[in-house]
């Protein structure tokens, strides 16, 4: 077979295809997105009938493919690692649970947080929750490991979840592909209470997740993805984890490294080959992009010999590893600044020419001067970009839908005239409760759900918010009068201000719902009408 | 063989039709690839850039060590400079000469100039100028490819069939500009020699 030419998410969507998927389950976010996108677009995937639809959150994502497990298919879930905090309940839950058919949880994590809020970890919430990890270091290695991971899912009964970083997911390479096999047949779990989390069933189901720990170890000491490659010179023994493998061998002609290495792709960690690796060398350089997570347990804990990684400072605290960060930790070279000439400017990202948001701005910030600056509670998307200049209209961006909740407690601590701006994909992701603690409390707020018909930040995917939040709205309880519209467009101006002006000023829940498409979507609506028509 | 490049420009402005085509082509040649960028924000007008590594042995890093890259194909002159620390001593760097102008302090344009002219092995190419000339504006990146192709260890044929093969679909008359572009490009590097 002739290889393809993927993206390290596409090869992992193409793996769960050619693995009998039955269906993925995602909200969008950078750098999983594409995952998703690629078995939409797929036509075998089109044809077997492949769930891809978006989901509201990562919440509910994981809960359906929990349920796809539960009626015995395989079932993906993919999100960027915060959203794994959204889905942090339902995930730690499922571990206790086990699983039908095979489930895997991929999450891909933003080292020196390219487009997050932070660059957190996601395998120590595998370990947290005690499941197996996989962490493939290059795109082939993605592809396999997905093909393979379902089966390692009902073979040991547990979600497993599948650690990607940015570099990965975002970097093109020829894959390989193996021949696709048939989804499962429907079945119920055996134990028809095996996902009955009554105290009672959980302490059985947890102590039998206990008990497999020992059978995970052993597969990780037996995976093809863990290796102990031996080396001549002992004088240090590394420690290789996912991506950061590729860092090492670049340092060295044709790959060939002079000392014993630990190549890691599969967790728990085999205790018996890092072991031997301590035991034959004089000191361990650990390599992971990421937190420190394999440093942290190994440091202290294995008698005295010298453990060097992240936390000494012979790589960096933070950021995304890269092969002269790991050349300058085998001493092959001096570490030194990057040269940026003078006369370069920065270029940060701004909001699109045209955008409507910038327009709900320019009348929001006429408004605010009256009140004073600090007042606006921001969320995640394209309008996050408010914060910078020119427009410097937010004071708040922390995590998806907090706008609106973080307005309140101010507003609780006396706060007067507050004003939360969120988008409509955020609002249907984790806004809606927010908004009902608001009405049930009768906060005087202002919400601003900017409506562009579309999650823009990720790429323009399908809003669950299209055409569906003045009623929503109108159904957690605000008033009919108090939530109103506008078209954020240049000549509408002095309306916006009105409009805006007018709520601010009304002591209790407005929301207020400026539309507009945002015009990226509707420039490639329009480029794929001319398309079809070019067909037809 | 192996040919380290790194491509820069502005969001919007399309490195990534660039990358399709040398990818195309080293796929086509049996060669192995990586190519790597970050991306994942629709709004546009930030700088970008991406990672292209060519071999005809396997590739380790999906990203090219500092100083190590052969060739930097920037569509624009400021970009160019970014990733300066990148290319090595006797690396190539090979850049339109026509500003994108998006943000408030951009930098006197002849500034710039006498940077780029500052690296050993330089090219500045008014890529949009000889894409107009051709009366097709959108193929100024595959002027900017021709301009560097002398650069990159990869038959030049290879270029050529690639087009076909991203074009095709858009019909005979597009893919013989983009030829044109390319050819155009490399000669107005070999007429620099
Ligand atoms: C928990 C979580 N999931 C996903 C993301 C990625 N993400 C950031 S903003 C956003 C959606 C923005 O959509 P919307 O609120 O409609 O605003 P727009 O970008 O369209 O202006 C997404 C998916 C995130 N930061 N956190
Ligand atoms: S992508 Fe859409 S929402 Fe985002 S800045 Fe551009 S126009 Fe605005």
């Amino acid at each position: 077979m002739d290889k393809l030419l993927l993206l390290g998410d596409e090869a992992i969507g193409q793996a769960a295809i050619d693995a009998g998927l039955s269906g993925v389950y995602a909200y969008p976010g950078t750098p999983s997105t594409e995952i998703t996108e690629y078995i939409q677009k797929n036509k075998v995937a089109k044809e077997k009938g492949i769930h891809s639809e978006w989901a509201a959150n990562e919440k509910t994502a994981m809960e359906a493919a929990i349920g796809m497990s539960y009626a015995g298919k395989r079932s993906m879930v993919c999100m960027k690692h915060v959203g794994l905090n959204v889905a942090a309940d339902a995930f730690m839950n499922s571990a206790i649970t086990g699983v039908n058919g095979g489930m895997l949880v991929v999450v891909a994590d933003d080292p020196s947080m390219h487009s997050s809020q932070n660059e957190q970890d996601s395998r120590y919430f595998a370990d947290f929750a005690l499941i197996p990890i996989l962490e493939p270091s290059n795109q082939q290695e993605a592809y396999d490991m997905i093909y393979d991971g379902f089966e390692l899912s009902e073979k040991f009964n547990t979600p497993i979840l599948v650690r990607i970083t940015t570099r990965l997911a975002h970097s093109r390479a020829g894959i390989l592909r193996k021949s696709p096999k048939e989804e499962n047949k429907n079945s119920l779990p055996t134990n028809l209470k095996q996902f009955v989390l009554l105290p009672s069933i959980a302490r059985k189901n947890y102590k039998v997740l206990i008990g497999n720990q020992v059978h995970f170890e052993k597969a990780s000491e037996e995976s093809t993805y863990n290796k102990y490659i031996d080396g001549k010179d002992k004088s240090l023994g590394i420690i290789a984890a996912g991506i950061s493998y590729n860092y090492l061998l670049e340092n060295y002609e044709d790959g060939n490294v002079p000392y014993p290495v630990v190549k890691i792709g599969q967790y728990p960690l085999p205790s018996d080959m890092i072991r031997k690796l301590y035991e034959e060398c004089d000191e361990i350089l650990i390599l992971e992009d990421g937190y420190p997570f394999i440093e942290n347990k190994m440091t202290g804990v294995l008698g005295d010999k010298k453990i060097k990684g992240r936390l000494t400072g012979d790589l960096p605290r933070d950021g995304e590893l890269n092969p002269n960060h790991v050349a300058v930790a085998l001493g092959l070279e001096k570490a030194k600044e990057d040269y940026v000439a003078e006369v370069i400017a920065p270029r940060p990202p701004a909001l699109c020419p045209g955008c409507g948001h910038t327009d709900v701005f320019l009348a929001l910030n006429e408004v605010m001067a009256d009140y004073g600056p600090g007042r606006v509670f921001s969320d995640i998307g394209c309008y996050t970009l408010a914060a910078l200049p020119p427009l410097n209209a937010i004071n708040t961006c922390v995590d998806m839908g907090a706008s609106i909740p973080m307005a309140k407690g101010a507003a609780d601590a006396g706060m007067k005239h507050v004003v939360a701006f969120i988008g409509d994909s955020t609002f249907t992701h984790s806004g809606m409760t927010g908004l009902l603690d608001c009405v049930y409390e009768k906060t005087p707020i202002t919400v601003i759900i900017s409506d562009n018909d579309t999650t823009g930040m990720t790429g323009g995917q399908a809003s669950h918010a299209e055409h569906v939040l003045h009623q929503i709205c109108k159904g957690l309880g605000v008033e009919e009068e108090h939530i109103r519209s506008f078209i954020p467009l240049r000549k509408n101006h002095d309306e916006a201000v009105k409009i805006l002006k007018e709520e601010i000023e009304y002591e209790g829940v407005s929301v207020i719902i400026p539309h507009r498409e945002c015009v990226r979507t509707l420039e490639r609506k329009n480029k794929m009408k001319i398309k079809a028509k070019k067909i037809n | 063989m192996k040919s380290d490049i790194i491509l820069s420009g502005v969001g919007g402005q399309g490195i990534l039709s660039i990358a399709a085509t040398i990818g195309t082509a080293a796929l086509q040649s049996g060669l192995y690839m990586k190519q790597s960028e970050v991306h994942g924000m629709s709004q546009r007008g930030g700088d970008v850039s991406s990672n292209m590594r060519i071999s005809d042995k396997p590739i380790a890093s999906d990203l090219i060590p500092k100083g190590k890259a052969d060739v930097i194909i920037s569509v624009e002159p400021m970009e160019a400079l970014r990733y300066i620390s990148y290319l090595k001593p006797d690396g190539w760097l090979i850049t339109n000469s026509k500003p994108f102008n998006n943000i408030p302090n951009y930098p006197d344009i002849e500034e710039i100039y006498k940077e780029i002219k500052k690296v050993k092995n330089h090219i500045i190419v008014d890529a949009d100028a000889i894409a107009k000339e051709l009366k097709s504006i959108r193929s100024s990146n595959i002027v900017m490819l021709g301009a560097a192709s002398p650069y990159i260890d990869m038959d030049y044929e290879s270029f050529k069939k690639a087009l076909k093969t991203i074009f095709g679909a858009k019909g005979q008359d597009i893919v013989d500009k983009n030829i044109l572009a390319l050819d155009k490009g490399r000669e107005f590097t070999l007429s620099q020699k």
